[in-house]
C-alpha cells in the first residue's frame, strides 16, 4: 500500500508544483514530464532486464515522426497520431529486437547503435518528407488534443501529466506483476530462467517492445506538445540521456527516471549559464555519481534504508 | 505570463499564487515596471551557439553583437533606455533551443530574441517563439522563414536567405566560369537547398547541373566520390561543410594535382574561420567563393566598413586584431550587427515601451522596406519584405589570390528577387 501512496503522492507533488513554479520552470516541468516517460521506456529493457541498448533514439524518433508525419503530411489529428506514435516505437522496437537480441553484451550495444545511425541517417536522407535535420515545424491546429490546445503551457502540462501518470502507473503495475520479476530474471541470470523453461527471446523480445511503446509515446508526445520534430532527436545524443537518466535516478527504480531527468536537466541548465564547459560539470557529476552512489540516487536510498522501493 | 493560460481542471497558477500571498513577488513586479519607466536596461536576448557545431559562429556572434550594443548604447540606447544583451547557449541544438527561448522570455524577462544562426535550431525554437509571441529575429540564411515553414513572430531582417544567395550567383557562374556544372554537397538539408536551388537557377542561365555527387555527412574521406565527377565538368560546385572541409580541398588537389580541373566555385560557409592561407588549402589559390560580407576588406569598401571592423575588432583581413591567426566568421557575422540595429529603429518607431507592445512592434517590423546603406549596415543596403519576413541584400564573389579572398563581383538586390511564397501578414498572432 506505501508503494501505491507514495506514486500518488509524487503525482500530487507535480501537480502542485506546476501551480505554484514560475512559468519557466513550469513549462520545464512538462518537458521533464516527457523526457521521463522516454527515460522509463529505457528503464524497463536497460534497469530492469538488463538490456543495455544504445539504439533507443531510434525508438523515440519512430514515435516523434511516427506522429509528426501523419500529423503534417495526412492531417491526422493529435490524439490518434499519439497512439500512432506509440505504436511505431513499439514495432520499431520489435524489429530491431528481431535481429539485435540474437546478441547480448558488448554485441548488443553495438548492433542496437548500428540501427539507430540508420534510422538517423535515413531521415536525413529523406529529408524531403521528413525535414531532415532542420526537421518540420508543427501548427497550432496540428497540434489539439481533444480540445487541448498544446501550445498553452497549462494544458500542454495537464497532458504531459497525464501521459507521465499513465506510463508510472503502468510501469508500476507492470514491476509489480509476474511478469515484471521475469523481466528481473533476464537481468539476473538469463540462463537459469532458460533452464527452467522459459523462452528468453521471447521475454526479452516483449519487454523490448514494451520499452519501445514508452519511448515512441515520448518522442510523439515531444513533436506534439513542443511542436517540432527533427532529425536531431534521432541522434545517438537521444540514447546517451535517457541512459545518462536513469543511471542518475537509479536503474531499476520506478521512480528514478523521473528524478534523472529532472535533475540532469537543471544541471545542463544551470551549468550552462555559469561557463561553456557545463558538460564537462556534467562528466563530473557523473564521475562521482558512478563512484559514490553506482546504483543511482533512488538505487542507493533503496539499498540503504528503503527496501521497499520499487 | 506571456502566455496566454488556459484555465482547465484546476485554478490558474495566477489564482494559487495570489491564494498563498505572494503580495512579494507583485511588489516586486511593480517596482521593475517603474524602475523600466525610468530608463533601466532593456534586456534583449540572444540565443547563441557558444557550444556544438556552431561554436566558432557564435564566438565572433557574440563579439558582433557586443560591439553593436556598445555603439547602441553610445548612441543613447533605444527610444533613450540603455540596452543589455542576455545571452543564454543552446548548444546549437533545437531542443535546447527551445528551452532556452523560454528561459530568455520567462525567466530574464527579455523584451525580444535574436541572433540564431543555425536552421535545425531556428526551427525548433520558433514555435516556442510564436507560443510566447515574443519577436524571434534569427539570422541563419535559411529559406524556411520566407518559405512560411514558420509563424509570423519569427523574421530574418538582417540576412538575406540561402535561396536568393544562390540565385543570385548562377548569372555570373554561368557567364564567368562555365555552364556545365557538377555539384558535391553534403547530404542533408544544408546540401539539399543548394542542390535545388542552384540547378533551378544555372538552367535559367543555360547552363546544366551534369551531376549530383551527394556526400553522407558521416564520411571522413572522400576519395570514392571525386572519380564520379564527369570529365566535361566545367564548374565543380562545393559547399561541403564540418571538420571535413580541409580533407575534402586536400584529396580534390591531390585527385586533379598539377593537371587541368573543373574551375571551382564554393561557398564560404566551408571554410568561415579558417585562415585560407592554411597549409593544405593551396588548390583553392584561383577558385572562388561567394560571400555575403568581403571578408578582406575591398578596395572600394564603403564608408562605414572601417568603423564597424573597429568596433567588432576585426582586422582588414578578417582576422582579429589582437590575433591575427584568429579569423573572423566575416561573411555571416554582421547579421547580429544589422539585426540589432533593426530591432532599435523598429522600436523607436513603434514607440515600444514594453511587451504588451509586441505586436505592434513587430506589425512595425512588417511595414519596414528600405533599409539603406549605413553604420546600422556595414554589409550594405537591403529591402525587408514585411509579407514574407525576409530581407535581401547584395552578395559577392571573391577569387583567392595570394591565399586571400579578393572581391571580384558584387550581385545586385534583384539578382536575388523571387516571388513571395508566403504573406505572413495575413496570418493571425
Amino acid at each position: 500500500m506505501k508503494i501505491w501512496i507514495l506514486h500518488i503522492a509524487v503525482l500530487l507533488a507535480l501537480v502542485l508544483a506546476q501551480l505554484v513554479l514560475p512559468p519557466y520552470h513550469a513549462n520545464n516541468l512538462s518537458r521533464i514530464l516527457v523526457l521521463a516517460v522516454f527515460a522509463m521506456g529505457y528503464n524497463i529493457s536497460f534497469g530492469y532486464a538488463g538490456l543495455l541498448s544504445l539504439g533507443h533514439a531510434l525508438l523515440f524518433a519512430a514515435g516523434m515522426y511516427g506522429a509528426g508525419m501523419l500529423v503534417h503530411h495526412a492531417g491526422m489529428p493529435a490524439l490518434p497520431a499519439l497512439i500512432a506514435g506509440g505504436l511505431a516505437g513499439g514495432a520499431m522496437a520489435g524489429l530491431v529486437g528481431l535481429l539485435a537480441l540474437r546478441t547480448a553484451g558488448v554485441s548488443f550495444m553495438i548492433v542496437t547503435l548500428m540501427f539507430a545511425q540508420v534510422g538517423f541517417l535515413s531521415i536525413l536522407y529523406f529529408n524531403g518528407v521528413t525535414g531532415g535535420d532542420e526537421g518540420i515545424a508543427l501548427t497550432g491546429p496540428q497540434r489539439q488534443i481533444l480540445g487541448l490546445d498544446m501550445t498553452q503551457d497549462t494544458p500542454r502540462f495537464w497532458v504531459a501529466l497525464i501521459l507521465f501518470a499513465i506510463a508510472l502507473l503502468v510501469k508500476l503495475a507492470l514491476v509489480q506483476s509476474r511478469f515484471g520479476r521475469l523481466m528481473l530474471a533476464m537481468r539476473e541470470n538469463e540462463e537459469r530462467s532458460r533452464m527452467l523453461g522459459l523462452n528468453p527471446f521471447g521475454i526479452k523480445l516483449k519487454i523490448l517492445v514494451i520499452s519501445g511503446v514508452f519511448s515512441g509515446v515520448a518522442g510523439a508526445a515531444y513533436a506534439l506538445l513542443f511542436g517540432y520534430l527533427g532529425g536531431s532527436f534521432a541522434s545517438v545524443q537521444y540514447s546517451i540521456l535517457p541512459m545518462l537518466y536513469v543511471l542518475l535516478g537509479g536503474a531499476g527504480t520506478v521512480l528514478g527516471p523521473l528524478l534523472g531527468a529532472g535533475l540532469m536537466f537543471y544541471l545542463v541548465d544551470f551549468t550552462s549559464g555559469l561557463t561553456s564547459a557545463y558538460l564537462m560539470v556534467v562528466g563530473a557529476a557523473l564521475v562521482v555519481l558512478v563512484l559514490f552512489a553506482p546504483k543511482g540516487i533512488l538505487g542507493t536510498l533503496r539499498e540503504r534504508w528503503l527496501p521497499w522501493l520499487p | 505570463m506571456m502566455t496566454k493560460e488556459a484555465n482547465v481542471f484546476m485554478p490558474s497558477r495566477r489564482a494559487v499564487l495570489a491564494g498563498m500571498g505572494a503580495a512579494g513577488l507583485m511588489t516586486t513586479t511593480g517596482l521593475s515596471r517603474a524602475a523600466m519607466a525610468q530608463g533601466a536596461p532593456m534586456k534583449l536576448g540572444f540565443q547563441l551557439h557558444a557550444t556544438g557545431i556552431g561554436a566558432s559562429y557564435g564566438r565572433w556572434y557574440q563579439r558582433t553583437a557586443d560591439a553593436a550594443a556598445k555603439m547602441i548604447n553610445d548612441m543613447g540606447g533605444i527610444g533613450g533606455r540603455p540596452i543589455e544583451l542576455v545571452y543564454e547557449d543552446d548548444g546549437t541544438g533545437p531542443k535546447r533551443g527551445a528551452e532556452v527561448v523560454d528561459k530568455l522570455a520567462n525567466q530574464h524577462g527579455c523584451e525580444v530574441i535574436f541572433g540564431t544562426l543555425f536552421s535545425h535550431v531556428v526551427m525548433g525554437s520558433a514555435p516556442r517563439a510564436g507560443e510566447l509571441k515574443i519577436p524571434y529575429l534569427v539570422c541563419s540564411e535559411g529559406y524556411h522563414v520566407a518559405s512560411g515553414a514558420l509563424n509570423r513572430w519569427t523574421l530574418q531582417p538582417g540576412i538575406t536567405d540561402v535561396r536568393s544567395q544562390i540565385q543570385a550567383m548562377a548569372p555570373w557562374v554561368a557567364a564567368n566560369l562555365g555552364k556545365k556544372v557538377t555539384m558535391v554537397f553534403p547530404d542533408y538539408a544544408f546540401g539539399h537547398d543548394h542542390r535545388d536551388f542552384f540547378t533551378a537557377a544555372i538552367a535559367a542561365q543555360g547552363g546544366e547541373v551534369i551531376a549530383h555527387i551527394a556526400v553522407p555527412p558521416t564520411e571522413t574521406s572522400f576519395t570514392q566520390y571525386l572519380p564520379q565527377i564527369p570529365a566535361e565538368t566545367e564548374v565543380l560546385y562545393h559547399v561541403m561543410v564540418g571538420p571535413g572541409v580541409l580533407t575534402f580541398v586536400k584529396e580534390l588537389g591531390e585527385f586533379y594535382g598539377a593537371g587541368a580541373g573543373p574551375k571551382l566555385f564554393g561557398f564560404i560557409d566551408s571554410l568561415e574561420a579558417v585562415d585560407m592561407a592554411t597549409p593544405g588549402l593551396e588548390f583553392l589559390e584561383g577558385s572562388h567563393f561567394w560571400e555575403a560580407h568581403s571578408r578582406v576588406k575591398p578596395a572600394d569598401a564603403g564608408e562605414h566598413e572601417a568603423a564597424y571592423r573597429a568596433a567588432v575588432g576585426v582586422d582588414d583581413n578578417g582576422a582579429s586584431l589582437s590575433d591575427p591567426a584568429d579569423v573572423a566568421t566575416f561573411s555571416h557575422m554582421f547579421s547580429a550587427w544589422e539585426t540589432l540595429f533593426f530591432i532599435k529603429q523598429a522600436m523607436e518607431a513603434s514607440g515600444y515601451a514594453g511587451p504588451a507592445d509586441r505586436q505592434k512592434l513587430v506589425e512595425t517590423m512588417e511595414g519596414i522596406s528600405d533599409l539603406p546603406y549605413g553604420v546600422e549596415r556595414p554589409q550594405g543596403a537591403k529591402m525587408f519584405n514585411g509579407k514574407t519576413h525576409q530581407a535581401f541584400g547584395t552578395q559577392n564573389i571573391s577569387q583567392v589570390q595570394g591565399g586571400k579572398l579578393v572581391r571580384v563581383h558584387q550581385t545586385t538586390m534583384a539578382d536575388g528577387a523571387y516571388d513571395d511564397a508566403v504573406d505572413y501578414t495575413a496570418m493571425s498572432f
